[in-house]
């Protein structure tokens, strides 16, 4: 019997998809990962896990972890990570980034924006570690410095009202333009009243104590690095809670610092869980 | 050394290394698809199909086989997608939805890997590399077997034979896409991608709270995702998580594989048509491109503006430590150059004019250099609408390569050219006017952004996203399937027309007449074309957009 043209062309088809389901989709990654059984292979493809000193499996040194308690407070005696939007936070099984826009700096009832976030953190990780949470853009009780700026004639002409959108307590200016600031109440969407945002730089410096990895949520969600500035504005309370010397930490920062491949790929970053590894391994509480 | 000397050593290490690779795998591209011996083990695979591999096909019959292959493939795909749970290695996941699996079949087929899903909460190992990783090598495979039709169509004189599709598609496969899948496998593992079936382990933290460190055939997925230039990650983090891409040199790696054979195809086009020449102005013409392109966005995200960025200090929300702001940069600008769409840093979170390169990227139509395939087709495409300008402009008979762009091939090359934005921008205004375009995360010119970017991927079958958007619709999936399915196929069969078309001339003998191909001139000119053409068609909406958002 012979089929008709159309017909006969989507059975070669259909057989085609199938020979190569086979050929690709299960001989070849099976191949792989019989390969990737292979001494030397195994360890990564396994996932790079890593062990405490009791010999337990802890974690994976490419795959980052919260070193927080069960509140979400940091936990002292250890570097910290970065932010990470993947689930509660570094949580392999729902990796995601933030996905927030550069111009996202005003809060809503449902969350606080991107720019308030960084201003947060900043404060935050400012007290922990003891110095100048302040940066641009950042009120110093940690929301973004946005005001909405009401014009007579809708963009232009005098300025009739100011309201500063994050704060709903004291706005942190008193008056902007000779016109005196209001606070935000709850609910209020003053963009879609008319209201141009305007960003309010302050006198923060240009370069804030707190580096910029600290206060961003990674791609993935899931970081294993943080900067060295980052490691090294931690070192002084790792070493004041471990009880030794700054110059031993910054030791432990050195050895577990993943510099650029090849010396130009990438930037330098230190793993976080080898580090506190070894500070587990060598300073024991 | 600093951030951006380093990011400038990165990108030159790439082209120096794309350069080498031009002539051999372009030079391995061309012997592979005018071999005129089979090996035995594809006549195993003929044998199997049940097709005479010595016979040749029309343009018609090409691109019916095209069809057919892709429509068993999307409904394999959708079969497989909806009884997921019944087979093994399913990890608990549920059956996808109705209008999930159709997206995610449509995606997978036409090369794009949108993704609507996070893979690891709903996609199991054996619809990972079965069925999605099947469709990273098969699609990258017909792009290129429809973009060596259209070259036989220039190299060829009056015949209306094209070549076997099913010939073509074992070939690509076997001899190039599945070699250095593996050798890439290999090196990716070494730089700590995971490979294997797992589950998944639950380790108690340093902190004391459990985590689920997951498993999975993830590096062999990696290889053929980026060669391929299909882009769907194993992982909703896709090329920015760690176990797929672990440090900052597997990230070169990467690069290198989703370009690497765009960037080689002008050769084997050059090789075919008899003079070499041709094929390094058509890749000039890539480069140009990329280069420009790249070096903006870098100087963008480097330059940090915008409110947030400022504040921080530096363009890294959405970006890890390893990679840094150059090197995502450059892979963003690289993704979205080639149809690839995986990503190591999230778009969505760049700055407002460093988010706009991604997009300008694929609204330039994915040229430069263009998907697996695509790629070459499309810059062909751009090439001739320029020797018709060009011909307009001087009154010079149109001619390329040696055939007469006329009525009839001037009407496939406009047609075209007019698919995908026609899809990218009646897409994003039917999302507006239907309302769906409130499921975007930002608020203002960012939400629009999303929108338009969700379209302008779908349409040029990129995939990545500006990914804040909620997808998960029943309206989304439906409509940005449907924006893949036609963004990938009117345009094949329009360049197998013209294939069909160019095949049937007697070449015309170069006269003084002739508008030279091979020069500086005419590289400018084509890049000026497309330039031009994309900023008329693009400019307004990107007004809204990110231009908006970051004047």
């Amino acid at each position: 019997m012979r089929l008709p043209t159309w017909l006969a062309q989507h059975v070669a088809a259909l057989r085609a998809l199938l020979v190569f389901t086979v050929l690709l989709g299960l001989a070849y990654p099976l191949l792989m990962v019989a390969v990737a059984q292979l001494p030397g292979l195994r360890d990564r493809a396994n996932g790079s896990l890593v062990e405490n000193t009791a010999g337990k499996t802890v974690g994976s040194r490419l795959i980052g972890q919260a070193y927080t308690d069960a509140d979400g407070n940091p936990i002292p005696t250890y570097f910290q990570s970065r932010p990470s939007a993947a689930g509660d936070g570094y949580d392999p099984t729902a990796t995601a980034a933030s996905n927030l826009g550069p111009e996202d700096v005003v809060d809503t009832a449902d969350r606080a924006s991107l720019l308030t976030q960084v201003c947060e953190r900043s404060r935050a990780i400012g007290e922990l570690e003891g110095v100048d949470g302040s940066r641009p853009y950042c009120t110093s009780d940690g929301v973004g410095a946005i005001l909405a700026v009401f014009h007579r004639d809708g963009f232009t002409g005098p300025v009739t009202r100011v309201v500063s959108v994050n704060q709903t307590g004291t706005p942190f200016i008193p008056s902007y333009q000779g016109v005196p600031v209001d606070s935000a109440k709850a609910g209020e969407d003053y963009v879609a009243d008319g209201g141009v945002l305007v960003a309010i730089r302050g006198d923060a410096p240009d370069k804030p104590a707190v580096p910029s990895d600290a206060v961003t949520a990674s791609g993935s969600g899931l970081d294993p690095h943080i900067s060295i500035e980052y490691a090294e504005l931690q070192a002084p309370r790792i070493a004041r809670e471990r009880g030794t010397d700054n110059a031993t930490i910054q030791r432990l920062i050195d050895e577990h610092t993943d510099g650029r491949a090849l010396g130009f790929m990438g930037e330098p970053g230190v793993n976080v869980l080898e580090l506190n590894l070894a500070l587990d391994r060598e300073l024991p509480r | 050394m600093s951030s951006t000397g380093a990011g400038m050593i990165f990108l030159l290490t790439l082209l120096l290394a794309l350069a080498v690779s031009y002539r051999f795998l372009g030079d391995y591209m061309y012997r592979v698809v005018s071999d005129a011996k089979h090996w035995r083990i594809e006549r195993g695979v003929y044998r199997l199909v049940g097709v005479n591999a010595d016979g040749e096909q029309s343009w018609g019959v090409y691109a019916r086989s095209v069809l057919a292959f892709s429509a068993v493939s999307i409904l394999f795909l959708y079969a497989f997608l909806r009884m997921q749970s019944l087979l093994p290695l399913s990890l608990g996941f549920d059956n996808v939805m109705t209008h999930g699996a159709w997206n995610t079949a449509v995606s997978f087929v036409t090369n794009t890997n949108w993704q609507w899903y996070s893979g690891e909460s709903t996609m199991g190992h054996l619809v990972q590399m079965a069925g999605l990783a099947v469709q990273n090598f098969v699609s990258a495979s017909v792009g290129i077997a429809v973009a060596v039709v259209l070259v036989r169509g220039f190299a060829r004189r009056k015949t209306d034979q094209l070549g076997n599709f099913w010939v073509d598609l074992t070939r690509i496969t076997l001899r190039v896409l599945l070699p250095i899948s593996i050798l890439a496998t290999i090196v990716l593992i070494i730089g700590g991608a995971v490979q294997n079936l797992s589950g998944g382990t639950d380790v108690t933290t340093l902190a004391g709270a459990t985590q689920h460190i997951t498993g999975g055939p993830v590096a062999s997925q990696e290889a053929i995702k980026d060669l391929g230039t299909n882009g769907g990650g194993f992982y909703n983090a896709n090329s920015a998580h760690p176990f797929e891409n672990p440090t900052s040199w597997t990230n070169w790696l990467e690069i290198f594989l989703l370009l690497v054979i765009p960037f080689s195809l002008p050769r084997v086009f050059g090789r075919m048509v008899g003079q070499n020449r041709q094929g390094y102005a058509i890749v000039a013409v890539m480069g140009i491109l990329a280069v420009a392109s790249i070096a903006l966005t870098i100087g963008f995200e480097s330059a940090h503006g915008g409110t947030v960025p400022q504040a921080v200090g530096a363009a890294m929300e959405g970006k890890d430590v390893r990679f840094g702001v150059p090197n995502s940069a450059t892979f963003a600008a690289a993704t979205t150059l080639t149809s690839t769409g995986s990503v190591n840093s999230f778009h969505d979170s760049y700055t407002s004019l460093g988010g706009m390169m991604p997009m300008i990227n694929m609204m330039l139509g994915e040229v430069a250099p263009g998907g697996v395939g695509a790629g070459l087709y499309g810059m062909l495409i751009l090439a001739v609408i320029t020797v018709f300008v060009a011909g307009l402009m001087v009154g010079r008979t149109p001619e390329y390569v040696g055939k007469k762009i006329g009525a009839r091939e001037i009407k496939f090359a406009s047609l075209y050219f007019l698919v995908t934005p026609a899809l990218a921008l009646i897409g994003t205004a039917a999302a507006m006017a239907t309302k769906n375009h409130e499921t975007a995360l930002n608020a203002g010119p960012h939400g629009f952004s999303e929108v338009l970017y969700a379209f302008t991927s779908a349409s040029n079958n990129n995939g990545s996203a500006f990914a804040g958007i909620t997808v998960n619709t029943a309206w989304w999936n439906t409509a940005l399937g449907l924006a893949m399915l036609l963004g990938r196929f009117l345009p094949i069969v329009l360049v197998l027309g013209l294939a069909g078309s160019l095949a049937r001339q007697q070449p015309v003998p170069e006269s003084a007449g002739t508008l030279p191909t091979h020069k500086p001139l005419f590289v400018g000119m084509v890049v000026g074309v497309t330039v031009v053409l994309v900023a008329l068609t693009f400019l307004p909406a990107l007004a809204l957009g990110p231009l908006a958002e970051g004047l």
